[in-house]
């Protein structure tokens, strides 16, 4: 188990240290996440009407694009040079694989939603303080890396996989899109927990499926 | 016997049968091979006659459709982890990352090996292919050459008994790819088995302790060093290849 998890982490620091020394992933998709943000602030203006009905969309519209684009990159870094067969000839089971770049996506993806985040609440007039909006970010964010990661290793090996991440993606990922608008609206709104207890639940059991299908389906993913 | 342990058997490499087919392609068509332990094969045959292909299977980057391969005395499909350990590929392409130094690169697969006193063998094998100097340098600022040295000693990183050789000489120019030949002279010192494919018939025969070419998928010939003896084997190659009629 302890030698397991080295291994999840010897890829996942292998990734960090990659994108650390490149900011390949992270500057492309932060502007792109900032300059959603920045528009639909222009286009829809701020107000309570604004904040209950189009905000946790365009948060979520900002997080899940940017996301899209830093996914795509998850495993082109490791088509190039045939690193993949590098690290299918390693002896380990093909999951460790998928944990260590899972934990490398959701750390991107993460690392997105801290610079984001704060920016769209204060270009919406919102309190930068929302400890629950955390918890909604990161349970959506896990069930975003787990159909990600498994997706960019199906589209790395097409021809068109700038093309094809999103088609394939998009619509798996729909429930945790839709969850994690409908569980970040009541966090805006000083809404209770009530109002957004069943999203979150929705949001677990998501991530929960989208996990052990994960684990379960990269195997043959990566497979030729 | 359990029959997944390694047997008495003599060979390092054992393969029966291997078919490999994508879609209507046939890319391996009952593939019989077998090596001793310590010998060095070298498989010659023209460009999509399965040389790839078969080295994939016996590193276990791919299934085959069809046959069985047992590496040390084991079967493949029983014990993926354990022979992993043992075995070891170098192509043309190098595995390497770029934006990594070529000391962090030998550190990430030596963890994922759990290679035991990690900085000593790293320390061995980078002064066994003479990259002292550039090891601190970042992989993608070395030379071809020296990223394919520097992916030798990727692979020997863990000791591997058997060593898959595919085409390791390929894009380089004759300086880099007279340094590889010397590292290639004694990579099977000892106890180590290797099976090369590659094109340049003069230095395979120089390499190996037996040849295959390889043709359409099939093994059309096979012999050992003593047999090749004061024998023309190119014109054997043009005699038995399609490229050469």
């Amino acid at each position: 188990m302890n030698k397991t998890f080295t291994k999840v982490f010897t890829i996942f620091w292998k990734d960090i240290l990659t994108e650390l020394r490149t900011r390949e992933i992270i500057i492309s998709v932060l502007v792109f996440a900032l300059l959603v943000l920045v528009i639909f602030s222009f286009a829809f203006g701020t107000g309570v009407d604004v904040t209950e009905m189009a905000a946790p969309g365009i948060l979520w519209v900002a997080l899940t694009f940017g996301g899209v684009i830093g996914l795509n990159r998850t495993f082109a870094l490791e088509k190039e040079n045939s690193r993949l067969e590098g690290l299918m000839l390693c002896p380990v089971d093909r999951a460790v694989i998928y944990w260590g770049k899972l934990a490398g996506s959701f750390t991107f993806m993460l690392a997105l939603a801290v610079v984001v985040t704060p920016i769209f609440l204060a270009l919406f007039n919102l309190p930068v303080f929302l400890p629950r909006l955390v918890l909604v970010i990161v349970l959506a964010l896990i069930g975003f890396a787990a159909v990600g990661t498994l997706f960019s290793a199906l589209a790395v090996n097409t021809r068109a996989r700038d093309i094809m991440l999103p088609i394939l993606f998009l619509p798996v990922v729909v429930p945790v899109i839709v969850s994690a608008v409908k569980a970040t609206a009541p966090v805006l709104t000083g809404a209770p927990w009530a109002d957004m207890s069943t999203w979150l639940q929705i949001l677990v059991a998501f991530d929960i499926i989208y996990l052990v299908a994960g684990t379960i389906v990269f195997e043959y993913v990566i497979e030729e | 016997m359990d029959k997944d342990m390694p047997s008495s058997s003599t060979w390092a490499v054992e393969a029966r049968g291997i078919e490999k087919t994508y879609g209507e392609t046939r890319a391996l068509r009952g593939i019989d091979l077998t090596v001793n332990r310590g010998e060095c094969i070298v498989i010659f045959g023209p460009n999509g006659a399965g040389k790839t292909t078969l080295l994939k299977i016996l590193s276990m980057l791919i299934k085959p459709s069809a046959g069985s391969v047992r590496l040390d005395g084991i079967d493949i499909s029983k014990k993926a982890a354990q022979i992993k350990r043992r075995i070891s590929l170098v192509g043309n392409q190098t595995f390497l990352y770029d934006n990594l130094t070529v000391y962090e690169n030998l550190k990430f697969y030596g963890r994922m090996y759990d290679v035991i006193d990690l900085e000593k063998r790293i320390r061995d094998v980078i002064s066994w292919v003479q990259l002292e100097s550039r090891l601190h340098d970042r992989a993608g600022t070395l030379s071809r050459g020296l990223q394919q040295r520097a992916s030798f000693a990727r692979a020997v990183l863990h000791d591997p008994s058997i060593l898959f050789l595919d085409e390791p000489d390929v894009g380089l120019d004759p300086h880099a790819s007279a340094m590889v030949s010397e590292i290639l002279g004694n990579i099977n010192s000892g106890s180590r088995t290797v099976v090369m494919t590659t094109h340049n018939l003069e230095r395979g025969l120089e390499l190996g302790d037996s040849v295959i070419i390889l043709e359409k998928g099939r093994v059309v010939y096979r012999a050992s060093r003593q047999e090749l003896k004061g024998a023309d084997f190119r014109q054997i190659y043009n005699r038995y290849t399609e490229t050469g009629k």
